[in-house]
């Protein structure tokens, strides 16, 4: 392994996590105390306890969770196309849940339902991209990625279309769900029973991702069925993007910048790789949330915007500090 | 040395759009053999090896493997059983992900380790042992994009042997490499069979190659592609002529004897 000590690696990101979770606790437009936060914690009674447990609480799990399979679902998308600039919304998955999101704040959907219309909306473009791709003839990932990429220009447009249609007091809304928002984000159950299991079916075949990597070829001749794996890291990475953005919207970046990350720092093993970048995931959107909805307090900005603001320089410097190193 | 069939093709057809490369193949390679395959470019060498391995579907006729004790079609058997049984040399490889040495040959082990297991101790003596072999001893660090060409072949090379198939597929070995290491492999290639001839079920190796003294050198069979169909395989001595080969390329090679054996030369 390029790496000796994978679980120091670990050790120190599941640190990181839990200190930008006690972090996005504790800040905000009341600055709570390292005591009422202990007490709080530790179930005990304090003025505060409502607002950290109801409010500040499902809020960094919904940016951790979103977080982790955005940078997840990078790293598999980045294997899938052999390309370390892939990101999750590459295949139009983002594109589907955005168009049916926006069309359901069109018509005017109780905001409740709009997480599930997204969803749906992600199926859908899945879906189709199954069944364009599946023509007759030898199966080949560029045709699989045409699909999807030309299906993402798709619904691009209907995007614009719905955006010069709506209602000026409906466009806020809108903007805000395509830059990626937090403040009414919730986990929905579904998605804490689905996550583990999305986690497990891919670390089984991590190894199998590591030999993908090396092109279809070399796979198969590995013994991989490539079509096969092919179609699984396009399905597990889908859903992973598509519960994704129906909690939070199309945040950007994260699904980029945090697997590239994790391959100049840590390892392209992605044994090591996805729960690495799960952790940096998780951690990287709980702080660019927590400085989303304190840096222009009362004010809350999408944290998509944050995302893209510090993403950008934090990669440009990670960038020039490998260029040194190698 | 003994007579076990590695693999068999039988009608076995090729072809690209508007042209059948290799028509009615009926051919097998047993333990103990090595096979040049010769042809001109674009003659359906590459193809050839790409099907045999199973990653090309063939448009008619069978390759069989022996598994449990028969001959079974490539198409029935799963691709791990197929890649413990035979491993490929691509004429290319590229990586688009950075990689150490080690970790490259690693994968080689690929289809002889479960979903969580980890490389063992004795992967990582097969890995260095072959990385020895290839003369890369002190490189598993590097990563392999920094790689000079002959080195990124002397890894690949490796990163077959450490797959321990018994039958080897391989496309131009000797490309970039300098005139030692070409002998090199070839002799590593040969050891490989006559040692592994005695004590497993044995070993052979079908090699697309352009260098015909490399092949007439090390070769015991050669199997021609003509390129428009035909085909004309058997044991190296009867079939490698300068007649036969100025047929092949459409080009005359001459022969030289001497105190070594042949060599061929572009006339």
């Amino acid at each position: 392994m390029r790496h000796n000590y994978p679980k120091a690696t670990l050790f120190t990101l599941v640190t990181v996590c839990l200190l930008s979770l006690l972090l996005a606790l504790k800040v905000g437009s009341v600055a709570i105390n390292w005591s009422d936060l202990w007490q709080i914690i530790s179930g005990r009674e304090n003025e505060w306890r409502d607002l950290v447990m109801q409010l500040r609480l499902p809020r960094a799990l919904a940016a951790l969770l979103t977080g982790a399979m955005l940078a997840m679902a990078g790293c598999l998308m980045q294997v899938l196309l052999r390309n370390p600039l892939a990101d999750p919304y590459i295949m139009g998955v983002s594109g589907g849940a955005a168009f049916a999101a926006l069309s359901a704040m069109l018509l005017g959907i109780s905001a409740a339902l709009i997480p599930a219309a997204a969803f749906a909306g992600a199926l859908v473009s899945i879906l189709l991209v199954f069944a364009i791709s599946r023509g007759s003839g030898p199966w080949s990932s560029t045709r699989m990625l045409l699909s999807g990429v030309v299906l993402a220009a798709g619904w691009g447009a209907l995007i614009s279309l719905i955006l010069a249609l709506g209602p000026d007091n409906s466009l806020r809304g809108m903007l805000f769900w395509l830059m990626g928002d937090l403040s009414n984000a919730r986990i929905p159950l579904a998605v804490w029973i689905a996550f583990p299991i999305l986690l497990l079916l891919l670390m089984l075949r991590s190894r199998s991702l590591n030999i993908l990597a090396l092109g279809e070829v070399t796979a198969a001749a590995l013994g991989e069925n490539t079509r096969h794996l092919g179609w699984f890291i396009y399905l597990l990475a889908s859903l992973l993007t598509a519960m994704a953005v129906s909690i939070a919207g199309s945040i950007g970046f994260v699904g980029l910048i945090i697997p590239h990350a994790m391959r100049l720092l840590i390892s392209n093993d992605h044994r090591l790789l996805l729960p690495a970048s799960a952790l940096a995931g998780g951690s990287f959107l709980i702080l660019a949330d927590t400085l989303a909805r304190t840096i222009a307090a009362p004010l809350q900005l999408p944290v998509g915007v944050i995302t893209a603001l510090t993403g950008v320089p934090l990669f440009l410097y990670l960038l020039h500090r490998a260029r040194i190193h190698s | 040395m003994n007579n076990t069939c590695l693999l068999r093709t039988r009608g076995l057809a090729l072809s690209i759009p508007g042209r059948v490369l290799l028509d009615d193949l009926n051919w097998q390679i047993q333990a103990g053999e090595c096979w040049a395959l010769l042809g001109r470019n674009g003659s359906g060498k590459s193809t050839l090896l790409h099907t045999l391995a199973g990653i090309r579907p063939a448009q008619t006729g069978a390759i069989e493997l022996p598994h449990e004790g028969n001959l079974q079609s490539v198409t029935k058997l799963p691709r791990r059983t197929i890649a413990r049984q035979m491993a490929l040399l691509q004429q290319h490889t590229t990586y688009p992900f950075d990689a150490t040495v080690e970790q490259m040959a690693l994968a080689g082990r690929h289809p002889h380790l479960g979903a969580w297991q980890q490389e063992s101790a004795k992967d990582f003596a097969i890995v260095s042992q072959a990385l020895e072999d290839m003369h890369l001893s002190g490189l598993e660090k590097r990563n392999v994009s920094s790689l000079s060409g002959g080195e990124a072949r002397r890894l690949a090379f490796a990163t077959m042997l450490v797959q321990q198939a018994p039958l080897l597929l391989l496309d131009e070995p000797s490309n970039h490499l300098d005139i030692g290491h070409q002998i090199q492999i070839m002799r590593k290639l040969r050891a490989l069979i006559e040692t592994d001839s005695s004590k497993n079920n044995g070993s052979a190796a079908l090699i697309a190659i352009h260098d015909l003294n490399l092949a007439a050198r090390f070769c015991s069979h050669v199997l021609m592609l003509f390129g428009d169909g035909r085909y004309l395989a058997g044991p190296l001595d009867e079939v490698l002529s300068s007649k036969q080969l100025s047929e092949l390329y459409d080009y005359p090679i001459e022969q030289l004897l001497w105190d070594q054996g042949r060599c061929f030369l572009p006339g």
